[in-house]
């Protein structure tokens, strides 16, 4: 799925890696492909509601190799609406009930409210998490998710807590466009280096000059919700 | 009828907000809290009714076509030109255009009205005629999903007392027609070679253009390249030239072609169609044409991904000195992600020269990752238009804004040259 700029995570991804001197293969995996038997680092975007059910049962079908690959540590970012679907199930507003995957254990309930604005989220791993949240499902952590981040300025997962996103071994859930990763390098960097450290035991000695990440981060942090 | 010290006090602070420059909403705002029901009863007067222009992307040009067509049959317009198209800028219009005892004098009123600002309008004012265009990704921190977006062109088709014109090639639109029953629908649409070049947000990702069935045209836009187009209309085949450019506003005169048709029925004329469309200029900031130093610069206002790539892909960067602009401002929309859905290699080779607005770093960031380079990057817009200048003062240039940039960059570009008045 991609809706607001889901495109440019995975543009952040190749990015960086080739600028670290990799050459990245993108798999693009729509509804009903086969799935690739090597993966290194998975994306995932939001979509609308009507998207949601359309790749609902395809995702239900690949959901034990996701598990697999969560659990060998592989790093995954889904955003909004495949965030939801990790997730053990979504509740739309029209009281149907889609099951999620349960990679993350969180539940989101459809609500009237939409929750739109800048946001601003502090996390221990990555510093400030900067982006831009449009949902209207709400997710609450079970007990065995821990959040991504905490709120600072904005609503995050729901209007009842201070959570934003979920975490389990290396795969993060959030509701951050913006997009999130060119504003918030670290999170790219972290998916990448886990991924490459995996498959070569070791990371490039390149740098990346984000000051433009930097200014573009100081701007949005004083705009208005 | 308005009450008449309405209007004068209405008409007065209109006057001092064209002496500011620029927004033109404030004055409708001003009558709309003093008298609620101000544009119901002057609209109320017009023979012909009202017509109402909706949708994503390029209302404002298609509202000018579907003006300047009407006026060539010999009716009398009223519209609000400036591309402020929430109720209150109808409210400004109209304000501009009675005459003090609230009196229009006019036999239609073309309306191009915002999508979330329309449906309560239509609910108050029902429009006897309405022309839905598309349904894109824009300002979703304000609608929600584009699926909601869609619902509200559903009402607005479904408020409408007579015809309503949609755009077959929108899925979104298209659909729309299952949902009326007491309302005529006539469409217009791209022939299938054309089609491939309106990938719509649904195709964008996959690159694939469906050509599905689909149901007869009364008006399809069969060819167009360089700056002729020729149209299949009724059974037979007319060409025109264009002062347009951009495939999209070029597509938008078959949809005023179509509307054109629903209001005057069968005294449209062809050599009338097609003298008016030959002559049709860009609207405000859609592709707009100034001269600054004896060198052309040109305004495109770039609102959505879509809106930006179709722009991107109508005018070629080669010769041109570069300038991109960015506001988050509330008429922007809020949200920087848009800018990720808009591919920006096409400026590889030239470069881009300023970057300037609210969010000159996010879209620096942007260009950053399609490896672009970039010249000056100056949040101010004033001062970076400067420096834009200065720096390229041999080369033409083109300066993509969103709408609140656009604003500022007139007003500055104003005071060193000509700038249409619009008010």
């Amino acid at each position: 799925m991609n809706i607001y700029g889901d495109h440019g995570n995975l543009l952040v991804v190749q990015r960086r890696l080739e600028w670290y001197g990799y050459e990245p293969e993108i798999i693009h995996y729509n509804v009903g492909d086969t799935f690739p038997d090597t993966v290194d680092i998975i994306v995932g975007g939001g979509g609308q509601d009507s998207g949601q059910e359309i790749i609902h049962d395809d995702l239900l079908k690949i959901a034990p190799k996701l598990h697999k690959l969560a659990e060998a540590d592989v790093p995954m970012l889904m955003v909004c609406g495949l965030y939801q679907l990790f997730g053990n199930f979504f509740k739309t507003a029209a009281d149907k009930t889609l099951t999620g995957i349960g990679i993350l254990d969180v539940e989101t309930f459809g609500m009237g409210e939409r929750l739109i604005g800048n946001i601003i989220t502090r996390s221990e791993d990555f510093g400030d998490i900067i982006g831009y949240e449009n949902h209207s499902g709400q997710t609450f952590l079970g007990p065995n998710a821990a959040p991504l981040a905490t709120v600072i300025k904005g609503a995050g997962n729901n209007a009842k807590d201070a959570h934003e996103g979920a975490r389990y071994k290396n795969v993060i859930g959030t509701y951050l466009h913006g997009s999130i990763l060119p504003k918030n390098p670290r999170i790219a960097d972290f998916l990448i280096h886990t991924a490459v450290t995996k498959k070569y035991g070791e990371f490039s000695t390149d740098i990346v000059d984000d000051l433009i990440a930097d200014l573009a981060r100081e701007t949005a942090q004083d705009r208005p919700r | 009828m308005p009450h008449p010290f309405v209007v004068i006090l209405g008409k007065a602070v209109r006057y001092a907000a064209r002496l500011r420059g620029g927004g033109s909403a404030l004055p409708g705002l001003f009558v709309e809290r003093i008298s609620p029901d101000f544009i119901k009863t002057t609209l109320a007067q017009l023979p012909h009714g009202i017509v109402v222009i909706s949708g994503t992307n390029g209302k404002t040009t298609t509202t000018k076509m579907v003006v300047a067509l009407l006026e060539a049959h010999g009716l009398k317009v009223f519209t609000n030109r400036t591309g402020s198209n929430f109720t209150r800028g109808v409210a400004a219009a109209l304000l501009g255009d009675i005459d003090v005892k609230g009196k229009l004098d006019a036999d239609i009123a073309v309306l191009e009205l915002d999508e979330a600002h329309a449906v309560p309008f239509v609910k108050a004012i029902p429009p006897r005629y309405s022309l839905l265009l598309n349904v894109m990704r824009d300002q979703l921190d304000r609608f929600g999903e584009i699926d909601a977006t869609a619902k509200m062109l559903e009402k607005i088709a479904q408020a409408t007392t007579d015809t309503v014109v949609l755009n077959r090639e929108d899925a979104r639109v298209l659909r729309i027609k299952d949902t009326l029953s007491d309302q005529k629908v006539e469409l217009f649409g791209l022939s299938d070679d054309l089609l491939a070049h309106f990938p719509s947000d649904d195709d964008m990702r996959s690159g694939v253009v469906t050509k599905s069935k689909r149901p007869p045209a009364r008006v399809v836009l069969k060819k167009y390249a360089g700056n002729e187009a020729t149209y299949a209309f009724d059974g037979h085949e007319f060409s025109t030239t264009l002062k347009l450019n951009g495939v999209y506003n070029v597509f938008n005169s078959a949809a005023a072609i179509a509307l054109a048709q629903a209001v005057l029925g069968k005294d449209l004329a062809a050599d009338k169609i097609i003298t008016t469309i030959a002559n049709v200029t860009p609207a405000f900031g859609r592709g707009e044409s100034l001269v600054v130093n004896g060198k052309p610069l040109e305004l495109v206002l770039v609102k959505n991904p879509s809106g930006f790539r179709l722009g991107l892909k109508s005018f070629s960067p080669e010769g041109y000195a570069t300038m991109i602009a960015i506001n988050d401002n509330y008429a922007d929309g809020r949200d920087m992600s848009w800018l990720w859905d808009v591919d920006f290699e096409t400026l590889s080779h030239e470069g881009v020269a300023q970057v300037a607005g609210v969010r000159a770093y996010d879209m620096a960031l942007r260009l950053q990752y399609d490896e672009v380079k970039i010249g000056h990057i100056e949040k101010d817009l004033p001062a970076a238009l400067r420096q834009f200048i200065d720096v390229n003062s041999e080369h033409p240039k083109r300066i993509y804004c969103t709408y609140t940039a656009m604003l500022t960059l007139r007003r500055e570009l104003s005071k060193i040259t000509k700038v249409e008045v619009v008010s």
